[in-house]
């Protein structure tokens, strides 16, 4: 089984962002980056069909050179070679899902497994246009998957609860949360991947125009929220319902 | 972070930020019970165990998964992401307990219990340090006598040992003559050995949730398996052993001085006073200022060093320089972090708070501050 999975290169999550003076984007000095945490869940689970079904993991990633940084940690965690789609632009989500479309003719894989969404920008975009560029079926926030007899199996997140489907092979797949806990890059598999192969190519080599679609005005913060409150018992609950948030 | 990340290698990277997530995950959500409670869960090994986290710095072939000086910066840079030195330095009491081992040891000695240690499932322990003597090494008095098979039978005491209470293999100074340096030998001793007694943890000022024992020997005996090299070879060990135990307390040191420098910058930004952040303090934004210049000075002496050491230059005195400048600059910088966070900063829930107890260990522990400048200034030709 060929399994194709995606990395985005995003800023650290856990360092505090501040929006850039003319609210064009974020400040990037000083800031770290690392893979999508999403992605991390897709990895891990293309990690786990792979030892289970056997086959290959190639790991995708769209963005800058530095981005092989993020190639090799999945490469650390299992995946077994990696291409960069290499482009210092912004991508909008449609630009990225047609990039990766072009990858995915050219490997046609079985499954693709991604993130359901990158941290940075929050779009939770890019599979789903993927699957529309491919007119492949699609199962997306998942929190399960069965593969078996070319069917995927697919227990998803959804409104209120959750949901199961089947889809036919090929397929893509959105990580959600609960789907695994990913594996660390340990230090053996960081040793190993500085030997595993790591194409690059660029949008133009593609044929895929990354020109956005979509422009983005300006970056705003949102609005600060007041500190929640613990109360002692439901009748203060009440109280407060009543008199101060004024919904009762 | 700062201009010298850009020289990293990408596995150097990759190292540091599988060490950040497993201290983020495993370490940062339990850190302020751990230090309440004065311990870390015994499993935390096995778990840093399994990926190779304990392995940096020791020969594949022993277990070890390779690397150098530069590497045991990083795993130390992202473990410290855990906001606690105490977890980090228990962690990590092998990287100056087994290198004697590795490279002194016998064959079978090796063979059985580095393995062990590097995958987390055995505690080891450096035990250098006497009530009588510290840093005067040479001075020390725990006997080892040989006996007429071979074993050899070790008398004294030890103190102020990491991880002493929960190890399971100590790696001991002792004295087999008396002659001064050339007298000294080290030895393995197993936790179970008849004679030896562990005291309950010393309660500390800051480390807390690295254990600190007191040991007795008492007619223990241990194999000669258990030596480590010839008698007469523990300076020697010793002086070695030294270099890479005070390059990780600089990484400890300008580590700290870095997580105290970004807690007190998101302070100067949040907290009002006078109807303004603090940052519109010329005086606060001043003092950042001077923490983040002094954070990023002592950061690249450490990394010169170590790289330095991983060419494999000499350069005792060098180490000595970054353990003082990163040590003082932990002190210095955690001290202005606490005044920055003002009242709140002498609370027990406050990070710095626990950072700025955490530093104040550096230039006593693994050779002091005095003892460092006799090693520069003996260097510089000053004695
Ligand atoms: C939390 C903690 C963990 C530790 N972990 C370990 C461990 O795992 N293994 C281990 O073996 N040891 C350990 N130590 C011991 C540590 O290395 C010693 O405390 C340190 O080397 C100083 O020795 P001392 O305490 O005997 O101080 P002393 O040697 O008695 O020094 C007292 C003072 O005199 C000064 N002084 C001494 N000689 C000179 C001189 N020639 N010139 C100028 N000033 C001098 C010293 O700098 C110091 O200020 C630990 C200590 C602590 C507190």
């Amino acid at each position: 089984m060929k399994i194709l999975t995606t990395v985005k290169r995003v800023t650290d999550p856990n360092m505090k962002i501040k929006i850039n003076a003319d609210a064009t984007g974020v400040v990037t000095d000083g800031v770290e980056y690392q893979m999508n945490s999403f992605d991390e869940y897709g990895v891990e689970e293309a990690i786990v069909l792979k030892e289970n079904h056997g086959g290959e993991v190639v790991v995708v990633s769209v963005g800058p050179s530095a981005a092989t940084k993020e190639l090799r940690t999945a490469m650390a965690m299992g995946a077994d070679r990696a291409i960069l789609v290499e482009t210092d632009e912004k991508l909008d989500s449609d630009a990225v899902a047609r990039v990766l479309a072009e990858v995915i003719r050219k490997e046609e894989p079985d499954i693709v497994v991604m993130g359901k969404q990158a941290v940075d920008s929050d779009r939770n975009q890019a599979g789903q246009l993927l699957a529309a560029y491919l007119d492949w079926p699609q199962a997306t926030f998942a929190f399960s998957l069965e593969v078996a007899d070319g069917w995927a199996t697919v227990g998803r997140e959804v409104d209120g609860g959750t949901s199961t489907k089947r889809v036919k092979l090929p397929a893509v797949v959105t990580a959600d949360l609960r789907l695994n806990e990913p594996r660390y890059a340990s230090l053996p598999g960081i040793m190993k991947a500085k030997r595993k192969p790591l194409d690059t190519m660029t949008p133009d080599d593609l044929g895929v125009d990354v020109a956005p679609k979509v422009k983005v005005l300006k970056y705003e913060a949102p609005e600060e929220r007041a500190a929640g409150e613990i109360v002692e018992d439901l009748d203060a609950l009440i109280g407060k319902l009543r008199d101060e948030a004024r919904v009762l | 972070m700062s201009i010298i990340d850009a020289s990293l290698t990408e596995a150097q990277k990759i190292l540091q930020e599988t060490a950040r997530r497993f201290a983020r995950e495993e370490i940062l959500p339990h850190s302020h019970e751990w230090e309440e409670a004065g311990e870390f869960p015994r499993e935390l090994y096995e778990k840093a165990g399994s990926i190779g986290l304990l392995g940096v710095g020791f020969p594949e072939e022993l277990g070890g998964v390779g690397g150098g000086a530069l590497e045991i910066l990083m795993s130390i840079e992202g473990l410290m992401e855990g906001m606690t030195t105490g977890v980090t330095v228990g962690l990590g009491s092998h990287q100056i307990a087994l290198p004697p081992v590795v490279e002194f040891g016998s064959d079978p000695l090796r063979r059985r219990i580095v393995d062990e240690v590097l995958r987390g499932e055995k505690i080891a322990a450096l035990a250098i340090t006497e009530p009588g003597a510290g840093s005067d090494v040479a001075g020390i008095t725990t006997r080892a006598t040989r006996r007429d098979d071979g074993s050899y039978r070790i008398n004294g005491a030890k103190t102020f040992i990491t991880s002493g209470v929960r190890a399971d293999y100590l790696t001991v100074l002792t004295r087999t003559s008396d002659d001064k340096h050339g007298g000294l030998t080290f030895f393995v001793v197993e936790r179970d050995r008849e004679g030896l007694s562990i005291s309950k943890p010393l309660k500390k000022t800051g480390w807390w949730s690295s254990d600190t024992a007191e040991l007795g020997f008492d007619d223990v005996v241990v194999p000669e398996e258990n030596r480590l090299g010839a008698e007469g070879t523990g300076f020697l060990a010793l002086m070695k052993n030294f270099q890479l135990e005070r390059l990780a307390l600089a990484g400890y040191g300008y580590t700290t001085a870095a997580l105290a420098l970004r807690l007190a910058r998101e302070n100067v930004e949040e907290r009002r006073a006078f109807g303004r952040p603090l940052k519109g303090f010329q005086v606060l934004r001043h003092r950042l200022a001077d923490m983040a210049t002094k954070t990023l000075a002592a950061r690249v002496l450490t990394f010169e060093v170590a790289r330095a050491i991983d060419r494999g230059e000499s350069c005792f005195e060098e180490v000595a320089m970054a353990k003082n400048l990163t040590a003082e600059t932990a002190v210095a910088v955690t001290y202005d972090a606490v005044q920055i966070f003002g009242g709140a900063g002498y609370m027990r829930e406050t990070v710095v708070e626990r950072l700025s107890r955490d530093a104040r260990l550096l230039p006593i522990g693994g050779g002091t501050q005095e003892i460092m400048k006799e090693i520069i200034s003996r260097q510089m030709g000053l004695v």
